[in-house]
């Protein structure tokens, strides 16, 4: 912030010269970086359909309307399908991710070099897509609703690995050091002193996960991983467009409902 | 007052319970029973499958080492670079389109009919995970990284309007009404009152939201979005696992530099 005099005036500003010089090379790194990536992307595409555009998507509208009531009743058991995938899943998930967690937190690792196994689990869970993992295990486990199951669990040990171990590391010490001055074993302490430190957060990012889950597992049936999203794929497959527009509707409807019941049952833990 | 201090003080002490009302618990953990009776006797797993699976895992894991990170024609690097082209240019898209649905879907700023509205575009955006708005996106504009690059953008808005609207909402009122007190127009008194308040925060989200979109472009390549989910997609119906491997390590290796360098921008910014 300066004061700069103009003309016998006093004219307030919010940097100085040089720095302004220096926001302005930055903006305009920015600016090129994003001018080069939008060369290579618009150099791929092919404008023509990108002008036609529009009236595909005045096209498909029209088709997908009204949506196709009657099919919702087959959708039933899909649902419950994918329900089961995220919830199963989000179990599995957080039965591994609750050691693992204890072993990446500082101050409950049991050795340095198991933080950083246990840092990597994390990064290679949560940067591989759930839908890369059902890729992976359809060819494995065959297609189906298991392959989905262990795919959302697979992807989802990362996520509540890292929250949870970053609350272990925010814990108060000093109840733990009660604990221990009782003569209590490092099982112990960790049971009386840490554990219920962090069970609340531990019940947190799990239904947190659970409703990410359930829109992930939507998607899932796309590679043959079951779920709501095998309909999905067969309808578009099929241009059965009245059938999609019922399936978006099913899922907004689910995905509503999850969010609904996750922010009541986080409502009433914390 | 020895007797008392008996009576007080019973030797025996019981961890209390999670959940205190008992009638409460007692149903949750009944309910989760049946829960996971009914779901999985639904799930029809095929043990035989699986058992037959296992060998063929094992090998589909072999034939992932070593991974060949020179595959044919250099696809791998063609594809990871296409990828983060399109994160760039999706995240400034998104973001610049997130900044008046951000301002508007704040209770503070808009009137209630904008905020309705930009609160159901931001739901909308949200519900549906970027691989249903790729598809859609690829049957509109055309393979391609065209259609990758509008689906991510498309979930951008959802995440970060929304965030940016908290943030809106949560800034303080007193430095807002002091600028507005010096007779600043409305578009002074949102650069000079709200941007500087959520502005580091914002910063810290938007490479957060680029790490997310740029594992995201993994995925929208699976329904022909472009990006290195295309070349892994074509690796793995190729059967060539060493090149899925190595992408898949890439995309690690990618995802934790872009993880570290967020976690230490958004300190240095704060």
């Amino acid at each position: 912030m300066v004061v700069q005099k103009k003309q016998d005036e006093l004219v307030w500003k919010k940097r100085t010269t040089r720095e302004q010089w220096i926001n302005w090379f930055y903006w305009l790194i920015g600016i090129s970086i994003v001018l080069f990536a939008w060369k290579i992307i618009s150099d791929k595409t092919v404008w023509f359909f990108v002008q036609d555009a529009p009236r595909q998507a005045a096209d498909i509208g029209s088709r997908m309307v009204p949506p196709k009531w009657s099919y919702s009743l087959e959708l039933i058991k899909p649902v419950w399908d994918t329900i089961n995938i995220a919830t199963l899943g989000t179990v599995i998930a957080m039965i591994i991710a609750v050691p693992v967690a204890f072993c990446a937190a500082r101050n409950t690792t049991p050795h340095s070099t198991v933080r950083i196994v246990a840092l990597f689990i994390i990064v290679a869970s949560r940067s591989v897509n759930s839908l890369i993992w059902a890729l992976m295990l359809v060819f494995i486990l065959g297609p189906g609703v298991l392959a989905g199951t262990v795919a959302i669990g697979l992807r989802s040990i990362g996520f509540c690995a890292k929250l949870i171990y970053e609350s272990i590391e925010e814990i108060d010490a000093n109840q733990v050091e009660a604990v221990k001055a009782t003569g209590a074993s490092n099982l112990q302490q960790m049971i009386y002193g840490i554990i219920p430190q962090v069970l609340p957060t531990i019940a947190g990012v799990g239904i947190y996960r659970w409703d990410i889950n359930i829109r992930e597992s939507t998607i899932l049936g796309l590679v043959g991983a079951g779920g709501i999203g095998l309909q999905l794929n067969g309808s578009i497959n099929t241009l059965a467009w009245t059938q999609v527009s019922t399936i978006l509707l099913v899922i907004l409807a689910t995905v509503f409902v999850s969010e609904w019941v996750s922010a009541k049952v986080r409502g009433a833990i914390i | 007052m020895n007797n008392v201090s008996k009576t007080l003080y019973p030797k025996n002490w019981k961890k209390p319970p999670f959940i205190k009302r008992s009638w409460l618990r007692w149903s949750i953990i009944i309910g989760s029973i049946l829960y996971l009776i009914a779901a999985l006797s639904s799930m029809d797993i095929n043990i035989q499958r699986v058992l037959e699976g296992i060998p063929r895992g094992q090998r589909f894991i072999e034939s992932f080492f070593p991974p060949n990170f020179s595959d044919n024609r250099g696809v791998v690097w063609e594809g990871i670079l296409e990828s983060i082209w399109m994160a760039i240019i999706s995240t400034v898209a998104g973001i610049a389109l997130s900044i008046p649905i951000g301002l508007g879907a704040a209770r503070n700023l808009a009137p209630l009919w904008v905020y309705m509205t930009c609160r159901f575009i931001i739901a909308a955006s949200r519900t549906f995970p970027e691989i249903i708005l790729a598809i859609f996106a690829v049957k509109l504009f055309g393979f391609g990284p065209f259609a990758g690059f509008i689906a991510l953008s498309l979930g951008t808005i959802g995440f970060f309007a929304k965030l940016l609207a908290e943030d809106i909402e949560n800034s303080s009122p007193a430095q807002a009404e002091a600028v507005k007190a010096t007779g600043a127009n409305w578009f002074q008194w949102i650069n000079y009152a709200i941007q500087p308040q959520v502005m580091p925060r914002m910063i810290g989200l938007s490479v957060y939201r680029l790490d997310i979109n740029f594992r995201e472009s993994a995925v929208v390549g699976i329904v022909g979005g472009g990006g290195i989910g295309a070349t892994l997609n074509t690796a793995f119906s190729r059967y060539e696992f060493d090149t899925a491997a190595a992408i898949l390590l890439v995309i690690i290796g990618i995802v934790m530099v872009l993880e570290y360098a967020s976690s230490h921008l958004r300190k240095w910014v704060q």
